[in-house]
């Protein structure tokens, strides 16, 4: 389901695998959004998934695959703090732990929203420290959380999917 | 880090989900319809009206009436306002605008309970079996949802987001879920890990179940004795911001004298995910494009086109002036067609006259999906063929139009 930029072709996408490196490690590891991956223990249990990580030169990308087919991928410094969260599946997977501090003011600036006019659409919140869009509909939702101030400076909003 | 091994990039791309198929052709029609039949009342013909719904203020969404009855008996309610949905399959009624005590569906003795995911709430509430009345069909023993009630829902569904189980956050009476599938959740059951469906053992105790197909919240019309393999939402042109826009839901697709496919084009759409692909601006939404009644606007990606500056319409597009815009629209096998649409200032069009609640040019963002919501529907007839159901001109589930 996910996509290419417009534009990419396999050869792009070949020469930026390479340069990634795509190492793989089966770390057991599973933080929230704006915690540290050094110190935050899995829970792969929590979403009864299997997870792999996946190493770029200024950040790392833990992927979860969990039990009712929705993927979870969270982007990680270097040096151990998430930054991003991104999912994509049939189900949404447990906001709360996967936004972790960000969770709260999540649920407060979603229900900013709607004020004057109601309505079912896409949810964009973009706030100076945190942004969220989630997607979609029953069986296909997809979803990404980021700090843009925790952003890798190579790091484009738009690999985070 | 420890690196182990390294995969080859095919493998990446895989784990990935990228996809490198082809964005294939680019057929050309415009398909707006300039010779639209509006389907008059009849046995399978449910009226819907786009207007500002039982809350007054929602923009884009066609409502409609069905009865509910305790199974069984003549002991029913009519409900109104209920939001027709292509993009969900169920019926849901908010436990507010119920009046009916239904019969409560169990596991173990224990009541059910499910919780729907939308994009940013979810829907709480028991599951309950009606016979329903729908126009000129009927159905009997559907498991619907009742949104709202005393018991609390557990972390796991209300880590969701916020509960959309009130007129004032739902916006609606309850959503008459009509879209391609058969089942809310999946076929042949719905998963205890999908943290859908649960057994409540007391009011503060609820544990997630696997759900048969048979026992999830159905879409109504696959269980019509006829006219089941699908519907036909059908809605007038609307030139400019209106009130109220009527027309009708037709169920069954080449069933009666009244619902032939006719000369419109199928798109099917995946069987798992309900999505087919849209390209728009040279990008390809593959498998994340949809059609869906019950999203009030278009929604996709458009850097080019300012967001609206207040809370009065957040996520919707404000351009200086209207964009005139156009994408392609592919099957998932078949199906391949132009779509003329424009964007006008949201919040021009909501000042311009408060009691206006059609508008055929509104639309906002979105990340990386497109999202084809009512005003798509504006002037043109939407088949909805449901999985598992034979319909002509091609394999459910489909759109067509």
């Amino acid at each position: 389901m996910l996509k290419l930029q417009a534009g990419f072709t396999k050869s792009k996408i070949l020469a930026t695998l390479g340069v990634l490196g795509c190492l793989f490690a089966a770390l057991p590891l599973w933080a929230a959004l704006g915690g540290d991956a050094a110190t935050v223990q899995a829970d792969q249990v929590h979403l009864q998934g299997s997870l792999r990580t996946i190493a770029a030169q200024e950040y790392s990308v833990q992927e979860i695959q969990s039990a009712s087919g929705t993927t979870v991928r969270e982007y990680v410094t270097s040096s151990g703090k998430v930054f991003a969260v991104a999912w994509q599946g049939p189900w949404p997977p447990d906001l709360r732990q996967l936004l972790g501090s960000y969770f709260d003011p999540y649920i407060k600036a979603a229900r900013a929203q709607n004020s004057s006019r109601i309505g079912r659409r896409p949810l964009a919140i973009n706030q100076a420290g945190l942004v969220v869009q989630i997607e979609g509909h029953p069986r296909a939702y997809a979803g990404r959380a980021y700090v843009p101030n925790l952003l890798p400076s190579s790091m484009q909003v738009e690999a985070i999917r | 880090m420890k690196p182990l091994r390294c995969l080859g990039a095919f493998s990446v791309c895989a784990a990935f989900g990228f996809s490198l198929a082809c964005g294939g052709g680019s057929s050309s029609n415009s398909s707006s319809s300039s010779n639209q039949t509006i389907t008059p009342s009849g046995t399978n013909v449910l009226s819907i009206a786009v207007n500002s719904g039982p809350t007054g203020n929602y923009p884009d969404a066609a409502f409609a009436s069905v009865t509910v009855c305790i199974p069984g008996t003549s002991n029913c309610q009519a409900i109104n306002g209920l939001l027709v949905d292509t993009g969900s399959s169920g019926l849901r009624i908010l436990s507010s605008a119920l009046t009916l005590p239904l019969t409560q569906q169990t596991s173990n003795s224990n009541p059910v309970f499910e919780c729907l995911p939308f994009i940013s709430g979810y829907t709480w509430g028991p599951v309950q079996t009606a016979d329903l009345q729908i126009a000129g069909e009927t159905a009997s023993s559907v498991a619907i949802q009742v949104i709202g009630t005393s018991t609390t829902a557990p972390t796991s569904c209300s880590d969701n987001g916020t509960a959309d189980d009130t007129l004032s956050t739902l916006g609606t009476n309850g959503i008459l879920g009509v879209g391609l599938f058969a089942q809310d959740c999946g076929y042949p059951s719905c998963p205890a890990s999908a943290n859908l469906y649960y057994e409540c053992s007391s009011s503060t105790s609820c544990t997630p179940i696997t759900e048969t197909a048979a026992q999830e919240v159905t879409n109504p019309v696959a269980l019509f004795a006829t006219d089941n393999n699908g519907v036909i939402v059908e809605l007038p042109a609307a030139s400019g911001p209106e009130a109220t826009v009527t027309g009708s839901l037709v169920f069954g697709i080449g069933t009666q004298s009244n619902n032939a496919l006719g000369s419109a084009t199928v798109y099917n759409a995946d069987p798992s995910t309900g999505n087919f692909t849209t390209t728009f601006n040279g990008a390809d939404y593959n498998n994340a494009s949809f059609i869906d009644s019950g999203s009030n606007g278009y929604f996709f990606p458009d850097s080019s086109i300012p967001g609206c500056p207040t809370n009065i319409a957040v996520g919707f597009y404000c351009p200086n002036s209207t964009d005139n815009l156009s994408a392609t629209n592919q099957g998932i096998s078949v199906g391949s067609g132009m779509v003329n649409f424009s964007i006008a200032n949201a919040v021009t069009e909501f000042d311009d006259d408060p009691d206006d609640a059609a508008f055929p040019d509104l639309g906002g963002t979105a990340t990386n999906m497109f999202d084809w919501g009512l005003p798509f529907f504006f002037g043109r007839n939407v088949y909805v063929a449901i999985e598992g159901q034979s319909a002509p001109g091609g394999t459910a589930p489909y759109w067509a139009y």
